[in-house]
């Protein structure tokens, strides 16, 4: 039987939508313990608590140490390392920018192999994960004498529910903490907007829409629905948003029920990121872009005509 | 100070990849190959921190069978003074690869190790962390900006929230994202001095490390097909049809 630990990923007193969903991912091992770690430098009951509240969640540990202030790989790495030492099988992160900067330090700290972006639990070592920008999918078996490492890709799995009610312990781990890395600053861009990562609903743009300025059709398309923003690499390279928009392969790996591609053409690496999405909605001027071929719904049409068209047939 | 840059050789970015029909892996027989995209921005960014003057030697380094050669030549063509092939035919799992790097990297001793954050085969994203952590050092991923001052690095990382800076104590490890440099084009008398450069050739177990346990692949399947496709003549058509699906 298995003895499952997550990390919790938080931020500002708030626990990630991804530690929800690496709950829900661990259920499916059939746990006999499925605890959460979280790691605070100081507080953190907010957080603790919205952990224990996860469905199948037995225990939470709170951590609490001065140089967890700002959840460096390098300082969280050797406290989880030590604390999977506990007769823990299996230890999950979401495979948010967080966990995938953490779990291969802790892999390697512990000397075994990590599965990235598991999308399914065949067995207590076999999981499916995607390759090739999800253009074929795998099915890996890891070592079953070993800790298993794993980062849990959050589309594939919906939050666990918040009906649970664990224990909450305070837990202090024996680590050795470098001081080799140290945090300077974060710019993060503030939105009233529904996070793109968990949003049951998305607008992106992409280098049609042509312009910063010209974005703010899509923003008013996006509030008009009540959807989070998302954007393609075209148009994060080229300066039309910031890069926490990104959606595709190498940026968020998104399943909103709808997504609406405006001005896309679809290339696979934008496609990784939204093969999950209930249905897509592509409105492109160029009847060839590949966007068409994944699209549920295509509309050729200009897109400055055909945007504030919808926005003002939503009314 | 010297800078080693971990290379991968991988199925071309722009190959649509088949299964194999025995759903034993992905064809790679006949498609063409070329260095990680990632990787590149990585020999990239060592051939920007060379012309600045904080760094006076790059060495290019892949794990890979002997055709992996040409994506150091690639790296050599594009500026690295030399390079290393740790030669294998085996896959090699990226625990492996990171034992392999930072034995190299406690040899050569490199003010810094640069990579790519993930490698577009696989999509692991595992190898420059593991080597950190193997060789003890910090790590700096998904870097959208570097400035080396001195003993340190400041890094600028790509996050889901934005970007984030850390300060690192070299030696450390870098992966490079995607919005870090536009990679250099390659010209032909640049490749015509590369075949001059050195690339020294040893194996894993010349090394002296000890293979990772394997994640046993045992399918490769297609993703779920789709049916997409369908077109609608106008918004009006396409408000109904999402009106109909219940999404407005």
């Amino acid at each position: 039987m298995s003895k499952v630990l997550i990390i919790a990923e938080h931020d500002a007193g708030k626990l990630s939508a991804a530690t929800g969903k690496a709950v829900r991912c661990a259920q499916d091992l059939g746990p006999e313990a499925l605890e959460v770690a979280v790691f605070v430098h100081e507080g953190g009951d907010d957080v603790a608590g919205a952990a224990a509240k996860l469905d199948g969640v037995t225990r939470v540990l709170k951590v609490t140490d001065p140089a967890n202030e700002n959840a460096l790989a390098a300082v969280l790495a050797p406290q989880v390392a030590s604390l999977v030492q506990d007769g823990y099988t299996h230890v999950l992160v979401g495979n948010s920018t967080f966990g995938k900067d953490l779990m291969p330090r802790v892999a390697a700290l512990l000397g075994v192999p990590q599965v990235t972006d598991v999308m399914k639990v065949e067995g207590e070592y076999v999981f499916q994960r995607p390759i090739y920008a999800g253009n074929a999918i795998t099915t890996v078996e890891a070592p079953g004498d070993q800790v298993l490492c794993a980062t849990v890709r959050g589309a594939s799995y919906p939050a666990a529910g918040e009906g649970g009610n664990a224990e909450v312990e305070d837990r202090q781990v024996d680590a050795e903490i470098p001081q080799h890395t140290r945090f300077v600053g974060r710019e993060v861009h503030k939105s009233d907007r529904p996070d793109l990562a968990t949003a049951p609903k998305v607008v992106s743009g992409g280098r049609g829409v042509g312009s910063e300025e010209n974005f703010k059709i899509i923003y008013s398309l996006a509030d008009k629905l009540g959807a989070g923003v998302g954007a393609s690499r075209a148009a994060v390279d080229a300066g039309y948003v910031p890069n926490d928009m990104q959606v595709g392969q190498t940026g968020k790996i998104i399943a909103p029920e709808l997504y609406v591609a405006i001005g896309i053409s679809g290339a696979i690496q934008h496609w990784a990121g939204i093969k999950d999405a209930g249905t897509i909605v592509a409105i492109n001027k160029d009847e060839e872009a590949p966007i068409f071929e994944v699209a549920d719904l295509g509309l050729v049409a200009d897109l400055f005509e055909a945007v504030p068209e919808l926005e003002k047939a939503l009314d | 100070m010297k800078a080693m840059v971990c290379v991968k050789r991988v199925v071309d970015y722009n190959v649509r990849i088949q299964v194999k029909p025995d759903e034993s892996g992905v064809v790679t027989e006949g498609v063409k190959m070329s260095m990680n995209p990632f990787d590149e921005i990585a020999v990239e960014e060592a051939l920007r921190l060379k012309e600045a003057g904080k760094i006076d030697e790059i060495i290019a380094v892949t794990i890979g069978p002997q055709q992996a050669q040409e994506q150091l030549r690639t790296a050599l063509a594009m500026g690295a003074d030399r390079a290393i092939l740790v030669q294998t035919d085996e896959a090699v799992q990226p625990l492996t690869a990171a034992r392999v790097f930072a034995e190299l990297a406690g040899k050569e001793e490199p003010g810094v190790v640069l990579m790519g954050k993930q490698a577009i085969d696989d999509d692991q994203g595992q190898t420059g962390q593991m080597t950190a952590a193997l060789w003890q050092r910090p790590q700096a991923t998904f870097a959208s900006k570097v400035e080396i001052e001195g003993e340190s690095a400041k890094v600028t990382r790509e996050i889901d929230a934005g970007l984030e800076t850390i300060e690192v104590d070299l030696p450390a490890v870098i992966t490079t994202d995607l919005r870090l440099n536009e990679p250099r084009y390659v010209k032909l008398p640049d490749i015509m001095k590369a075949k001059k450069k050195t690339i020294d050739n040893t194996t894993v177990e010349e090394l002296g490390v000890e293979a990772a346990k394997p994640l046993k692949v045992t399918r490769t399947a297609p993703p779920p097909a789709r049916q997409g496709g369908k077109k609608v003549e106008s918004v009006q058509e396409l408000v109904s049809e999402l009106k109909n699906k219940g999404l407005i």
